[in-house]
């Protein structure tokens, strides 16, 4: 899925789905088969960013599942998100290694500056901040990562510098 | 070309000898596993391909992580008859000078991180060490020798940084798949699994159960036998099967093969983490190159074996390294742990007979059945045989992969290989075993790490995270850390955890706010002990270890909280206040320029003050200051 789709997914509450593309990926990436449950639904939220409901609900039938067991699995799961999450994602990790290196104040701080809570996405869509467990960087703890970059041994301090990268809006809403 | 025989495999490692060994051309192999690229590797290797892309005197090769990653990004340079430097902290404004002071016969100290003596992994020693008669480097100490490396003994981690992941040749050029190869062609599975019992093998991925042992009970049961690969590495902390998934993918899968083979059966899964898309993509890569060469697929090597292997992403669950609940996500399913009246080994995925091993324990596989049982079990201690992959993290001054004898004290690990804690602070504490696990204090540091030692202390091996803490590490906010982790990850299906760790990190959370009350650390005890008596998995089982083992070797801390309303690490925002020390202040304004809340006045070269009114507690003026002049009060 191209970027500009996912980006209107964020704007309008119902992303256009493509359901050929899904038929063709649910067949023959992944067989048809309810085994790949899991990877069908990570390939669902990489097109769209997080997991529409009438994709889940066409693939429920497409696969022979109840639609109650795909959303068991979806929040069973920390990767899955129901609800559309913003252009950037950011993931500070709070592994051990991190924690006592202070990722928690890191974590306060990206909060304060985008005034989002974790797991939640700014009201301008820019970014959604999501907490992980370890991304096995241990040695540049704290680690954040935005979108596919990481960032190591990052201070408090840092942290505006880096976000400025990723969106001019944050700022504007500080003032 | 498909392997047919061991001959074939030796053709196709031939050439490749030459580009790790004795290259005509300068080869510079760059580290590009996950922590090395965050570190600026993928900057380093664009650069260097942007400088040199018209020289045909020079090779560009990416490899994958040496271990030392406090020193990444780590850069290789070396040639025929040349000396092997590594070059430490090699970011890419570097990599120019690099390279020309390595033809110079320049080498630059604050560049240079050691010189190696023999490059050779231990299953190719039949090749001639390629530096026996090159001339050393001058004033370059070697790789061998420095305290990072001097006592480590390379068996899981043989390969990483030395080949190209994803060249299957370079794997086969170290002597890999020669002891799958030799096993097929014997064809006797039962000599495999008493090699394997022989060595004392045991499970590396947290529990040490002998891998013999479960490979004879799996091939014992009757029904389509499946091998599966734990590589869902959800301990925070621990990345050593990264490092192995990302660096030598061929290894797991040569692994995998000899157990199939072993225990009869045709199809395995490598159940991978999600947040490791680099490890992923190089499996992907590794079993599409193994298949090619006929060394997975049908009637492998014109034999009856036939294996087929399949990679299966994870999705954020820590309780999915439990066993069954890993099956139970393998299948598609939620992965919520079963109660193991009937073992995994008898009933697990698709209930067929089912052989889960970690990372780390097919990593060794290949070796022991090349080098010997026997071998295998002259190194370690008399309960754990070989060597273990340590993630050596936290406040210590060399982060990063060790792989160590077993027995190897804690002391020579925190202090002789990871240089200690960093900042003149104080050791307090090291956690072993991820959440599961416990944290050891000062006392007992020269404890040899094997299963035995640790579970005596009340932590565990676990999957070999090691996370150093010091002086400003609080251990109640650790123990309270590991609790929030394992309430999240509890899948909640039995009682004793869902409730019992939630409680516990009530009274927890109400302690580190300062609203700890007499009587809360026997509760804590006593919660501790339910939980750990009645939950249903592992996950729940072990879950009050972070919490009793700091209780049992911190009490004071917990008392400092309880009683004092302090907490003297600094940690618990309620409990403490930062002051500037009148003595100690120089008045160089680092601390009121930094100081986001403006909290902080005084003139130059005069003591400051902090205004408590408007201070946050965000302690950059803390870690900012020079003197230790900012102070937990």
């Amino acid at each position: 899925m191209k970027m500009n789709e996912t980006q209107s997914t964020i704007n309008n509450a119902a992303p256009a789905i493509d359901y050929l593309a899904l038929d063709k990926m649910v067949e023959e990436k992944f067989g048809n088969d309810k085994e790949n449950l899991i990877m069908i639904l990570q390939a669902i939220q990489a097109a769209y960013n997080y997991l529409p409901q009438p994709v889940l609900a066409y693939l429920a039938e497409k696969i022979g599942i109840p639609l109650s067991r795909i959303y068991g699995v979806a929040t069973f799961y920390s990767t899955f998100s129901l609800e559309p999450r913003g252009k950037n994602i950011i993931n500070i990790c709070l592994g051990t290694a991190c924690h006592v290196r202070g990722a928690g104040k890191v974590l306060q701080r990206i909060e304060d500056t985008l005034h989002v809570d974790n797991g939640k996405t700014t009201e301008d869509g820019q970014f959604t901040l999501e907490s992980v467990r370890c991304i096995g960087c241990c040695s540049l703890g704290p680690v954040v990562k935005i979108n596919e970059d990481v960032y190591g041994r990052i201070g408090s301090e840092d942290l505006d510098k880096i976000l400025d990268h990723y969106g001019e809006s944050h700022r504007e809403q500080d003032n | 070309m498909k392997i047919q025989q061991i001959a074939d495999i030796e053709k196709a490692g031939c050439k490749h000898q030459e580009t790790l060994y004795v290259p005509e051309v300068l080869t510079i192999n760059t580290g590009m596993a996950s922590c090395g690229i965050a570190a600026g590797a993928d900057k380093t290797f664009k650069r260097a391909t942007q400088e040199f892309e018209h020289d045909r005197n020079i090779r560009l090769r990416s490899t994958g992580c040496l271990g030392f990653c406090e020193m990444e990004p780590l850069v290789e340079i070396y040639r025929k008859n040349g000396p092997r430097i590594i070059y430490k902290k090699a970011t890419e404004d570097k990599i120019r000078d690099i390279v020309d002071g390595y033809r110079e016969n320049v080498f630059d100290k604050k560049l240079v991180l050691g010189q190696m003596r023999d490059p050779r992994s231990l299953l190719d020693q039949d090749v001639p060490n390629p530096l026996l008669n090159v001339e050393p480097a001058p004033g370059v100490p070697f790789l061998e020798d420095i305290p990072f490396y001097d006592r480590q003994v390379k068996i899981a981690l043989r390969n990483c940084g030395y080949i190209d992941p994803e060249k299957i040749e370079e794997y086969m050029a170290r002597g890999g798949y020669k002891a799958f190869l030799s096993a097929l062609k014997r064809n006797a599975p039962q000599e495999i699994i008493a090699a394997i019992k022989e060595s004392g093998l045991r499970g590396r991925g947290g529990g040490g159960f002998p891998t013999g042992v479960k490979w004879e009970s799996c091939a014992a049961h009757q029904g389509e036998r499946y091998i599966i690969c734990n590589a869902d590495e959800g301990d925070p902390g621990a990345y050593m099967d990264r490092s192995i998934l990302e660096g030598d993918p061929h290894t797991i899968i040569e692994g995998m093969l000899i157990a199939g083979l072993a225990i009869g059966s045709r199809e395995g899964f490598i159940y991978v983490r999600n947040e490791y898309p680099l490890a992923v993509k190089r499996l992907v890569t590794a079993i599409r190159q193994a298949t090619e060469y006929g060394l997975l697929g049908q009637h492998i090597a014109g034999s009856d074996f036939s294996f087929e292997m399949k990679i299966s992403t994870g999705a954020g669950a820590f309780v999915c390294g439990e066993s069954t609940a890993l099956m139970a996500s393998l299948e598609g399913e939620v992965g919520r742990p079963r109660a193991k009246y009937v073992h995994t080994v008898e009933k697990g995925f698709r209930q067929g007979p089912s052989n889960l091993n970690n990372v780390e324990t097919y990593a060794n596989v290949p070796v022991i059945l090349a080098k010997g049982a026997r071998w295998f079990a002259n190194l370690g201690t008399d309960h754990s045989k070989g060597t273990k992959v340590f993630s050596l993290v936290g406040k210590i001054k060399n982060t990063g992969l060790v792989e160590v004898p077993m027995g190897t004290s804690l002391r020579n690990i925190i202090f002789d290989i990871g240089g200690g804690i960093p900042g003149k602070k104080a050791f307090k504490a090291v956690q072993t075993g991820g959440p599961s696990g416990g944290c050891i204090p000062e006392a007992y540091l020269d404890l040899g790490v094997d299963f035995n030692e640790l579970a005596k202390v009340g932590s565990i091996m676990g999957s070999g995270g090691m996370i150093v803490m010091d002086q400003d590490t609080c251990m109640v906010d650790v123990a309270r850390y590991f609790l929030d982790f394992l309430k999240e990850e509890s899948c909640g299906q039995c009682n004793p955890c869902r409730e019992g760790i939630k409680r516990m990190l009530e009274i927890l959370t109400r302690v580190c706010e300062g609203d700890g009350r007499e009587g809360d650390i026997d509760l804590l005890q006593e919660l501790g002990d339910m939980v750990r008596k009645f939950s249903l998995c592992g996950l729940g089982t072990s879950a009050p270890n972070p919490v009793l083992t700091t209780i049992k070797y911190f009490r004071e801390e917990y008392e400092a909280h309880i009683r004092d309303k302090k907490c003297p690490a600094g940690v618990c925002k309620p409990l403490f206040h930062y002051e500037i020390s009148e003595d100690a202040c120089t008045g160089c304004t680092l601390c009121a320029r930094k100081c986001p809340q403006e909290a902080i006045t005084g003139e130059k070269k005069e003591p400051h003050v902090l205004d408590q009114e408007k201070c946050i507690k965000c302690g950059i003026c803390y870690d900012v200051c020079k003197f230790g002049a900012v102070v937990i009060a």
